[in-house]
Order: C-alpha cells, then structure tokens, then sequence
C-alpha cells in the first residue's frame, strides 16, 4: 500500500519536473500554458493519489482537493491566455521551430 | 439551428440542486457523518440556498433522468483517460530534442447551449492532447493547437478535438 | 518519519520542477509569460503542502492547501484581468 503510494508520488514529481521543462522549453506563451498547466495538474492529482494511499482516511478531503484542482485549472490558463492574446501578443505559427534563450 | 446561450429559468427543482451540491461539499470537507456536523451542514446549506440560490445561475441547464450520474461518471471516464494521455503526448514532446511542435490558433463550434456544459467542454479542451482553450465567443471556442496538421479546416478540427467531449457531456447538460 | 528511497526522489524532482519554474519567472520575456510561471509553481506549491500534512501526519495542512488554492486561483485570475484590461 505504501509503495504504491510512493509510486504514484514519483509519478506527480516526474510529470511536474516535465512540465516545467516544458515551461523552458517551449517557444511560446500559449506552447508554455499548454506544458505547463497539464502537467502541473496531473502531476497534482498523481500527488494526491499517493497521499491517499498513505492515508486512506483522508480522502474525502482529498477528493476535494482533487476536484477543486481540476476545476480552477484550465480556467486560470484559459483566462491567462486570453488576456495575452487581448494584449497583442502573437502565437508562434505553423512550422517554426525556433527556441529562444 | 439557434446556437445562442440559454439559461433555463429557475425553479425549485434547481433549489433542491443547490441545496444539495452545498449540503455534499459540507459533508466532505467535514469528513464524518456525525449528527450534529449533520443538522449544522443542513442549516448552513439551506441558508445559502435562499439567500444566494438564484444567484447559482450556472447550476442550470443539468438534465434530469435517472441515468445522470451513470453519464457523469462515463464523462469523468473518458475525460481521465485523455487527461493522461494529454500529459504522456506532452512529456514526448517536451523531451525530443527537436521539439515537434506546429502550433496554430483555430476555432471550434460547440452545439452546447447551457453555460455550464461550455465551461466544461472548455476545460476538457484545455486538459486534452495539444489543446488550449483561449478564448469562448457564443458558440465558438478560440483553441491554440500544439500540432495542427496541415490544411486542417474549421469542420475537421471541430470534429478532431471538441465532438467526444460534446458528445458526454451533452447527455447530461443542455 | 523517515522517508523511504522513493519519496527522496520524488522531492528532488519537485525541487527540478520548482527551480524550472522560478527560472521561467525570472527570464520570461513578457509579463503573462511570469504569471503562467507563477500560476504553474501555485499548483506544485498546493501538492506540496498536501505532501507536508502527509510527512507531519497532520490533516490540518489540507485545509490549508485548499485555502492556498483558492487564493491562488483568484489572484491569477486577477492579475490575467489587469493584464486584459492594460492596453484597451
């Protein structure tokens, strides 16, 4: 029980740390909202499963957690994209590969 | 067909929703089934329910039929499966060293009418493969794609990224 | 408590994510590009403390988790409508 625990909180630190790779990585605002906020919630929510798995008496708080996680997410990266885009700033387009430092 | 946006006028099955909603989030976040955490959860709920019951405008639009919560649950399903696989496509991405990214603003057209099931079908976007929902404008959904295939045209990508999703969440919401 | 093998490489990959992250806050060419990198280290801060109510074997940090969420989320939402509302 408590390894798989453990597992799962692997899981959530390794999908965090790809996703903030990402967040370096990629060329863009939106390509980095995009990294950033997938994994940063599934890694959230790996998390909490581990946690859960440790204390199985926790989880209808949990489960809140869970929940409110996956719901105020997307919004948050939805409204950051939209005041970028009202702001003027442009998306990389199609084919252009080019990574800034 | 009308695509604009329709909020069912309020009635009291949609106080009994509230009511209910507020009286679950109660029981979680206390975490035991006591009776007095009990009568103090229906208290509180029932106030927030008719002080603020009408204000809960985007609880409207839920279907009503025994198999709702055999729908939501179906939802929840398939929208866990593509969340993870969202990520995995994600980390591929991010971990090739050639970064295999085409990105593209394209728009969708969604056939869901209630506030709710937008907000919905917006975040599934947003968690989905490559997808960012930017921006919702009645019925259409500005949606920043990390790899659009060449000559891909609206019908193509509604179909590609937001029809699955429509298609659950439709079964339970307007 | 002692953490086991598995946990200690789980923290240390949380700790690459963060410093990732604080990186993309310090760089990021333009300001939305700092909120998504603020928003991002939020929601590894939020897991955090819910892995914190876990190692002292306390529930209370997940109210506090729950709380720090919700402040989070509204102060990115607040800053994306500043932002919005900028350059009219």
């Amino acid at each position: 029980m408590n390894l798989l625990g453990d597992i799962f909180l692997l899981i959530g630190g390794a999908f965090m740390a790809l996703g903030s790779l990402g967040l370096i990585r990629m060329p863009d605002l939106y390509n980095r909202l995009q990294a950033g906020t997938k994994a940063a919630t599934l890694g959230t929510l790996a998390v909490l499963l581990g946690i859960g798995f440790h204390h199985p008496d926790w989880w209808a708080k949990l489960l809140v957690i869970a929940g409110f996680v996956l719901f105020t997410n997307p919004v948050g990266s939805s409204t950051i994209a939209r005041a970028a885009l009202k702001s003027g700033i442009e998306p990389v387009h199609g084919g252009n590969r080019k990574v800034e430092s | 067909m009308d695509n604009t946006l329709v909020t069912p006028a309020i009635s009291l099955r949609h106080y009994v929703l509230v009511f209910g909603v507020c009286l679950l989030l109660w029981v979680l976040l206390v975490g035991n089934l006591a009776v007095q955490e009990l009568l103090a959860g229906v208290v509180v709920s029932a106030l927030v329910t008719l002080l603020f019951g009408s204000r809960f405008g985007i609880l409207t639009g839920l279907r009503f039929s025994p198999l709702v919560p055999l729908y939501i649950a179906g939802y929840l399903g398939y929208f866990m499966v593509a969340l993870v696989r969202a990520n995995l496509d994600l980390a591929l991405r991010v971990i090739a060293p050639s970064l295999p990214i085409r990105p593209a603003l394209v728009e969708v057209k969604t056939t869901l009418k209630s506030p709710l099931g937008r907000l919905l079908l917006a975040n599934s976007i947003t968690l989905t493969p490559g997808t960012l929902t930017v921006d919702v404008l009645d019925d259409t959904l500005l949606v920043h794609w990390v790899y659009c295939p060449p000559g891909t045209d609206m019908q193509q990508a509604t179909d590609k990224i937001a029809a699955s999703f429509e298609r659950h969440i439709g079964r339970f919401l307007l | 408590m002692t953490l086991t093998v598995l946990q200690w490489v789980a923290i240390g990959l949380v700790a690459i994510a963060i410093l990732l992250s604080t990186l993309r806050l310090l760089l990021g060419p333009t300001t939305p590009d700092r909120v998504v990198a603020a928003d991002t280290l939020s929601v590894i801060t939020t897991a955090g403390l819910v892995a914190l109510a876990s190692m002292f074997d306390n529930p209370i940090y997940l109210d506090i988790a729950l709380v720090y969420g919700t402040l989070a989320f509204v102060g990115t939402v607040a800053v994306a409508r500043a932002i919005e509302g900028n350059r009219e």
